[in-house]
């Protein structure tokens, strides 16, 4: 009696040596690295790494190991300042074409890491590192759309003078007619060419009017399209931050989740992430004066009144040369004559021809680069929240012409070299399609994350001995079998973290905390029962034996509605309450085998099939 | 530490005062809840909280001065954890936008050490409160029908009763002593939920199977007995899970000060409930032998036992 057949003993030992195994990738720690990965779809392959390896020998780095896997190149260095110059001169050996960025490298053997083992994932806040919720504008993106489809509908109809007017009323486009006929022949037109909107007042025949709004799938895909895009731009502007495994990923219909694990410079972070600038290029009006159109508040036909940052006037001709999204390049430097900031910008083809056509006809004119940026907030007004819009336009430059030029030049009038950077960043990695808002913001210091780490371990491990004694005193043998099953509980979480790589974060590491105090409670429960049982049962197998059965079912009882309450908090949680539903579900379950069937395997061992006189517990 | 011997306190006998005992803590708390309400955190409130470390001692006033010079007037700036740490709070402003915090920062100057911002936006904390609010309604539901199934429906009411009991008062005692209430302290009220419930699912399976064992019929005496025989075991657990919450509430750092704390008042609670509010509200409900008889299904599977 009280055997396990061979095959259930040997099958416990699998189960308990694959979860040490994968367990064991956490106890390495980590090294100081550099990480560099590819800025597009190229594939990293050996030619990087050998260049790596001569950039870093060349500025004499000297570095822990070297090595290429999962599409990335991995530096070990022993220390900070290794690890912080060897980023800077990579950044600048290899260019654009690269991320470049600090990491830590758990230094896993090898053969640990080609059977598969992984160290945890360390949440944000024991790492350290910037958590933001964006919000994407929609309205402003339907308003947008709104924009090109009044546009295309008055070129549309215009070629054949269909309509009397056409305006702009909020999300839709209202359309007067001459005569019911015209009416109808334009309504033919919109409906076979311009698919994406509807007719509401289709009934009303007697109406000259009619109302278009974009239809439901059509709104569906341009806010579905500006979000993927904003996620494109996003992910090009943290690559050109340089972050080692960032996270940017679409939450909702409208929101953005962007991690920054290890990023320090929160400031630049944000105003990086959040900005909505593009330039244009326009010409000055020559003709006409700023503080007469100031005066008497007409600006003359074709031209435009803008400011500088410090205030100044000027009259700007409405046409656009050239806008941001003709820029493919920008790098902000010093301008060597005069020695201010500078942004060197590249054009594209269609911009280049642009711009030399410009700059041939109107040489010696003066030509003005206006920085525009769309801002939106979320605002409380009397207890409502409502969203505030604003766009700013600044000249930033307003220069002569002094020679015709097409696809590169530069740009000066920057108050700083570090808006000169951030400003060469962001024409690079592209605009946003619209308007985003940082909703939530989570930043946790590295201090910090070391501290929480630090003291996550010491509680749990204050914790986990506090057990341990109190189980020993009280329970004796069992005692120590009910510890051995809990010391093999923590292995186990720790290796199903590993295995799914969960991310472990201080709430997480409460939940380890609080499952190490109620695992225990199965084998208690058990034990107890035992007791019981060894009060009526003189034949003391069978005590154990049933003592393990009737204990059974009201385990499954107690902790199948625990799981229910962690599953509710997993599925509902946000961030810290995730990370502490997963571990308290994933102990529940392991807590289950452990505490039941390894805890009796022991016991088999210990007492199974032979006589006993007395048991101590 | 060899005690065969079961107790036999009478906790039936006793279930007057401990109603009593219940009544007044319920009532505290609801009238506390009622008149001032939760301390809530940012999390729910929107805001942003900004945590800073020093190189030495700070005082509280110079930070505040420097603060006022850019009409941030209205932040609250205490120390957190020793006098070289502070945090500063403010409330959503009129103009509540992530740059507040890059204000502060930059206010601050360079020799402090970021430990942490943070910064909910006022549509957040609301979706936050309301997640939180629906989350605690499913787990409710959830157990109440996993109880339903297993038991009986009395048992259920019970125990949900028992839930809503802990919940109350584990909430009213924040309320009382204005304790932050955050994202994480909803989370250890959801731990609190499923802790409580499985001292009282542990009482139940016994009372079920007492109720199927013996020849007695008086309910009162099969309770009181369940409960004296499954008391070391609810002792021992309650001993244990306070054993790692002390550890964590003494060592785990300031952050999760509170959540720890939460869930110290839930286990003593949810303990002392699982005893006698559960119990005692199965009597009231009046259950009886007859409704514990199990149905062919169920026989089946009790008969299937060793």
């Amino acid at each position: 009696m009280n055997q396990y057949p061979g095959w259930k003993n040997a099958l416990i030992a699998f189960f308990l040596l694959i979860s040490t195994l994968y367990a064991l990738p956490n106890i390495f720690g980590s090294d100081l690295a550099v990480q560099v990965s590819s800025a597009g779809d190229n594939a990293i392959g050996q030619s990087d790494l050998n260049r790596i390896e001569n950039i870093l020998k060349g500025d004499g780095i000297s570095y822990k190991s070297i090595g290429l896997s999962n599409r990335r190149i991995l530096a070990r260095f022993d220390d900070n300042s290794a690890q912080l110059s060897a980023k800077k001169s990579l950044k600048e050996g290899l260019g654009r074409k690269y991320v470049v960025a600090l990491n830590l490298a758990p230094s896993v053997p090898a053969w640990l890491s080609d059977l598969g083992g992984k160290a945890m994932s360390l949440g944000l806040d024991l790492r350290g590192g910037v958590h933001f919720l964006l919000e994407v504008d929609m309205k402003a993106v339907l308003s947008m759309s709104i924009d090109k489809y009044y546009n295309e509908l008055r070129t549309l109809l215009r070629a054949d003078r269909l309509y009397k007017g056409i305006k702009k009323d909020n999300d839709l486009i209202v359309i007067s007619f001459k005569s019911s006929e015209l009416k109808d022949k334009a309504i033919s037109i919109i409906s076979s060419e311009a698919r994406d909107l509807v007719i509401l007042d289709i009934e009303d025949e007697d109406e000259l009017t009619a109302t278009l709004a974009i239809s439901d799938s059509a709104q569906k895909e341009v806010t579905k399209g500006a979000l993927k895009q904003n996620i494109t731009t996003l992910r090009n502007r943290v690559n050109e931050l340089g972050v080692a495994e960032p996270i940017i990923q679409q939450q909702g219909t409208n929101r953005i989740v962007v991690q920054l694990p290890g990023v320090q410079d929160t400031a630049r972070a944000k105003e990086i992430l959040g900005a909505v600038a593009t330039l244009e290029f326009r010409l000055v009006d020559e003709k006409n004066d700023p503080q007469t159109a100031i005066q008497s508040g007409k600006t003359p036909i074709g031209s435009k009144l803008y400011y500088f940052k410090d205030g100044r006037p000027l009259l700007l001709k409405t046409r656009v040369i050239t806008t941001g999204e003709n820029i493919t390049g920008a790098a902000s430097g010093i301008d060597q004559e005069n020695n201010i900031p500078m942004v060197n910008i590249t054009l594209d083809s269609p911009g280049g021809r642009a711009m030399l056509e410009t700059t041939k006809k109107y040489l010696h004119h003066r030509m003005a680069v206006v920085f525009i940026e769309n801002k939106v907030e979320t605002v409380s007004v009397n207890g409502n929240t409502v969203k505030k819009r604003s766009t700013t336009k600044d000249i930033i430059n307003a220069a002569t012409i002094q020679g015709t030029f097409s696809n590169r030049f530069q740009i000066t009038g920057i108050d700083s070299s570090r808006e000169a950077r951030n400003l060469a960043l962001l024409l690079r990695a592209g605009s946003l399609s619209a308007p985003i808002e940082i909703i939530e913001e989570r930043t946790i210091g590295p201090s910090l994350g070391a501290d929480n780490i630090e003291k996550g371990v010491l509680s749990v491990i204050a914790g986990f001995i506090l057990v341990l004694i109190f189980m020993a005193v009280r329970y004796r043998v069992f005692g120590m079998v009910a510890n051995v099953a809990l010391t093999l509980n923590l292995v186990m979480i720790v290796a199903v973290l590993s295995i799914i790589q969960a991310t472990l974060t201080l709430p997480g590491i409460a939940g380890i905390v609080l499952t190490v105090g109620m695992a225990v409670d199965a084998n208690v429960l058990i034990f107890e029962r035992l007791k019981e049982e060894l009060r009526s049962n003189t034949n003391i197998q069978k005590a154990i034996s049933s003592g393990y059965d009737k204990a059974l079912l009201t385990i499954a009882d107690a902790n199948i509605t625990t799981l229910i309450a962690s599953l509710v908090l997993f599925s509902f949680g946000t961030g810290p309450i995730k990370g502490f539903a997963i571990t308290l579900s994933i102990g529940i379950v392991t807590s289950m085998f452990t505490a039941i069937v390894v805890s009796r395997g022991i016991i088999n061992i210990i007492y199974g099939n032979r006589k006993i006189e007395e048991l101590s517990i | 530490m060899k005690s065969l011997n079961i107790p036999e306190i009478d906790f039936i006998g006793k279930k007057t005062y401990a109603l009593i005992f219940s009544a007044i803590l319920v009532t505290v708390s609801i009238l506390s809840l009622a008149t001032q309400g939760l301390k809530f955190g940012i999390d729910f409130t929107g805001g942003t909280l900004i945590e800073v470390g020093y190189q030495k001692p700070v005082d509280l006033d110079e930070v505040r001065d420097i603060l006022s010079k850019e009409k941030f007037n209205g932040a609250n700036v205490q120390y957190f954890g020793s006098t070289n740490e502070i945090l500063i709070r403010l409330e959503p402003q009129g103009v509540s936008s992530a740059k507040i915090s890059s204000n502060i920062i930059r206010l601050l100057g360079d020799d402090v050490d970021i430990r942490r911002v943070e910064f909910v936006g006022p549509k957040v904390g609301e979706e936050l409160t309301n997640d939180g609010g629906l989350a605690m309604l499913y787990a409710l539901i959830g157990i109440l029908i996993y109880v339903a199934i297993r038991f009986e429906y009395r048992f259920a009411l019970g125990s949900i009763s028992a839930l809503i009991h802990d919940v109350i008062i584990t909430l009213g005692i924040f309320s009382l002593l204005q304790l932050e209430f955050d994202l994480t302290v909803l989370a250890a009220i959801l731990a609190v939920i499923g802790y409580s419930l499985n001292d009282t699912i542990v009482v139940f399976d016994r009372i079920r199977e007492n109720f199927l064992a013996t020849r007695h019929t008086d309910p009162k005496r099969i309770i009181n007995g369940a409960l004296n025989q499954t008391l070391s075991r609810t002792i021992m657990t309650s001993v244990t899970t306070l054993l790692v919450l002390l550890a964590l509430f003494l060592l785990g750092g300031e952050i999760i000060n509170s959540f720890s704390l939460a869930l110290l008042i839930g286990v003593v609670i949810g303990t002392y409930s699982s005893i006698y509010v559960a119990s005692s509200m199965i009597i009231a409900l009046g259950i009886t032998k007859e409704d514990m008889l199990p149905s062919e299904k169920e026989k089946k599977e009790i008969d299937s036992r060793p």
